[in-house]
């Protein structure tokens, strides 16, 4: 038996204590007279399988997962409580950074709920709609992919990885030609869009279209048929109808359960009523199910995209209400992006009053009427819903996200425990949770 | 304050900010009391004064002046401005569409376990085409349970629960807010507690929607919010240790300056800001 306490020695690094702990031993004879294996184990929050900074602490015995928690909150950033303190103009910014493989869709919620608050939301022009369809719809075809390329990765499928990340930098591209950045884009304000579409855009997502037609049959023949693939996502991750009702399970893990539920078919919002596409479902509960279901939807997203861009017409891009809308679409100048020169020399030379306005508009903000708000969109993980308070003033009261990854992770110790270790990672993944959108 | 000395006071025009049920509670010249122009608190009970927006809904608090800029001098005659925040107020019947076929059931479904619906509903709230309902916070569960069973209600989906602070609100500072979703009927509807600073308990609704574990843990870890009966109510997003409810209102932001430019640009909520 050694001693019960750890000796210091000085070096000249220091005083080092060399620990030889009494009770050590007594652990260690403890552990060896039970004969089970069962340990506790931390899986994260670094770890290259877990989206993010996402903490697994799974109980195990042998190879078998006998409890599962998770351990979230390392990317919790303060985003609702900072949103109290800038105007509802200036949330845009701060909403599109939460879930940020999503941003087009946390920017929509939230100018929904506030164009629900202002009680504008039929005046929102058509053409602001269609470009914000369009752009949620590549949005999900983006989410989609990275979930599909990261899944494949973490069963060590790196083709599917290099095709999803191949296939996403095509719509970043988009992104980047439309908003300017390839994600945090505060492009949606409340009432409309930042700005309207450049000039190239709509062929360049025409040309988008055609080539990722034929780019999704390669994850069909790669993936969905693969007798590896199949063995490894078939019956993992199960969770039925009414686990995915109590769990409160939105999206694709829901759809995999047989219920077609779809924010967007069933609440329409920015005129998916309009749009011509079908909800898909799988009856198998499990992550093959949630697979084939995002490769199916990605599919649809293709056909809605196509009929944004028929139905893109001429038109304003933002509410006609001057006390909502900013006074001046941006232009492109020689230092980058800014008001045009038009309007500067409009309120510096010619108007008086214009100045003013623009100043108030843009620096105070627009009041919004007390009350409070709900407003949901379907996001690729699930439901999106965003709670808004105002109190009358400029910025806003409170404003809640429901986001769909915070809530379907709960799902994670009810699909994950009693089976393998090695499945945990496949079952997380099918839930394709982004820790920005946990946490915010 | 009562609507019949409406049109007696405001020599200054109302400003037209959206004012659709009352002259703006601009208040009277202030020559009897204050001469300085700006009128103190006990002026919102005197009886010369307009009507405010609307005498309806729960006032969460006041708001001075007509730019909410506070700090700098006042140069624009409107400091003296005081008008009461409100928020929307209870609705009576009908409340139309399919509100009030919700309501007849949940007041019928009540009714049978010998509950009386206006002990159970404080009120009734349509708004800008959504139905709230605000619940006295012992029956939560009960409502909660009635709106998930009952074939004809059917919320089976809760979207968890969001917290909100009201520090002007005495009494029921603290709020506790629930979407409910019913996927069978296609309806969404909302559920609303109040519980008061110095007795921030709520009752956990985990035993009827299990989704709410984690969005009550983090109403608890932002707001302080007590779920009574939660199987493990601990913190979420803060550390364990963290000290304070960070989305409380009284709750600072904090920050630091940073220079940009030369020029040092202030913490957020040191700025000057509007309200």
């Amino acid at each position: 038996m050694s001693t019960s306490h750890a000796t210091p020695r000085e070096t000249t690094e220091g005083t080092v204590y060399t620990v030889t702990g009494g009770d050590w031993d007594e652990i260690a004879a403890a552990a060896a007279r039970t004969d089970d294996e069962r340990i506790v184990v931390n899986m994260g929050p670094q770890h290259p399988s877990t989206h993010g900074v996402l903490r697994l602490i799974l109980e195990i015995d042998g190879e078998t997962v006998t409890e599962a928690r998770c351990g979230i909150g390392y990317l919790h950033t303060g985003i609702e409580k900072n949103l109290e303190f800038r105007t509802w103009t200036q949330g845009t910014t701060f909403v599109t950074r939460m879930d940020y493989l999503t941003p087009f869709f946390n920017e929509t919620a939230y100018c929904l709920a506030v164009e629900k608050l202002l009680g504008i939301t039929d005046e929102v022009p058509d053409r602001a709609s269609v470009i914000r369809v369009m752009l949620m719809e590549l949005n999900r075809l983006s989410s989609h992919l990275v979930a599909i390329a990261t899944g494949g990765m973490e069963l060590g499928a790196t083709t599917i990885m290099i095709y999803g990340f191949r296939d996403r930098e095509l719509i970043l591209d988009i992104y980047e030609l439309i908003t300017g950045l390839r994600m945090n884009h505060a492009y949606i304000r409340p009432g409309g869009l930042a700005q309207d579409l450049p000039p190239g855009a709509v062929d360049q997502v025409r040309e988008f279209v055609k080539k990722m037609r034929k780019n999704l049959v390669e994850y069909d023949k790669l993936a969905t048929g693969n007798p590896v693939f199949k063995g490894r996502m078939q019956d993992i991750g199960y969770l039925d109808l009414a686990g995915c009702l109590a769990t409160g399970a939105t999206g694709p893990v829901l759809r995999s359960a047989g219920l077609p539920h779809d924010l967007r078919k069933t609440q329409p919002y920015c005129g998916y009523e309009h749009y011509d596409f079908e909800v898909p479902t799988a009856d198998t509960c499990d992550s093959y199910g949630r697979f084939l279901i995002r490769l199916e939807e990605m599919r649809q997203s293709l056909r809605i995209v196509e009929q944004c861009l028929d139905r893109l017409a001429p038109g304003p891009v933002m509410v006609g209400d001057k006390k909502i809308a900013w006074p001046a679409q941006l232009a492109m100048g020689p230092d980058g992006l800014g008001n045009s020169l038009d309007h500067i020399k409009k309120i510096m030379g010619t108007s008086m009053e214009a100045l003013i306005h623009h100043f108030k508009l843009v620096t105070e903000g627009f009041r919004v009427p007390p009350g409070q708000a709900y407003a949901a969109v379907e996001s690729p993980k699930g439901e999106l819903g965003v709670h808004a308070v105002s109190d009358g003033g400029t910025r806003p009261y409170r404003v809640h996200f429901r986001d769909p990854s915070f809530t379907n992770l709960q799902a994670m110790a009810a699909m994950c425990e009693g089976g393998q270790v090695a499945d945990v990672i496949v079952a997380v993944a099918s839930i394709d949770p982004v820790m920005g959108g946990v946490d915010r | 304050m009562s609507d019949g000395t409406k049109g007696t006071g405001g020599t200054k025009g109302a400003p037209g900010n959206g004012d659709t049920n009352g002259t703006g509670g601009v208040n009277g010249t202030g020559a009897a009391k204050g001469a300085d122009g700006v009128n103190p608190d006990q002026d919102l009970n005197a009886q010369n004064l307009p009507g405010q927006r609307g005498d309806h809904g729960e006032v969460i608090g006041t708001r001075r002046g007509m730019f909410g800029a506070s700090g700098g001098g006042d140069t624009s005659g409107y400091g003296g401005l005081v008008r009461s925040v409100r928020m929307p107020g209870a609705t009576s019947r009908p409340y139309g569409g399919w509100f009030d076929e919700v309501a007849d059931e949940l007041e019928g479904a009540l009714d049978e376990q010998g509950l009386v619906p206006e002990n159970v509903i404080e009120k009734t709230v349509v708004d800008r085409d959504e139905l709230t309902f605000h619940i006295e916070r012992e029956y939560l569960p009960a409502v909660a349970r009635t709106l998930r069973d009952d074939p004809a209600l059917r919320f089976e989906l809760c979207t968890g629960v969001s917290g909100v602070h009201f520090p002007g609100d005495k009494g029921r500072e603290l709020h506790a807010v629930y979407h409910l979703r019913s996927i069978t009927h296609n309806r969404l509807i909302r559920l609303e507690v109040s519980a008061p600073d110095a007795d921030p308990h709520v009752p956990s609704l985990v035993s009827v929607y299990p989704t709410n574990d984690w969005h009550e843990r983090e109403a608890y870890d932002f707001f302080g919010l007590i779920f009574d009966g939660h199987p493990a109510l601990t913190r979420i997003m803060m550390p364990d240790d963290w000290q304070g409810f960070p989305q409380r209102k009284d709750y600072p932001l904090g920050g630091i300056p940073v220079e940009y430019k030369g020029a040092q640009i202030p913490a957020p909520d040191q700025r000057r800001s509007y309200t």
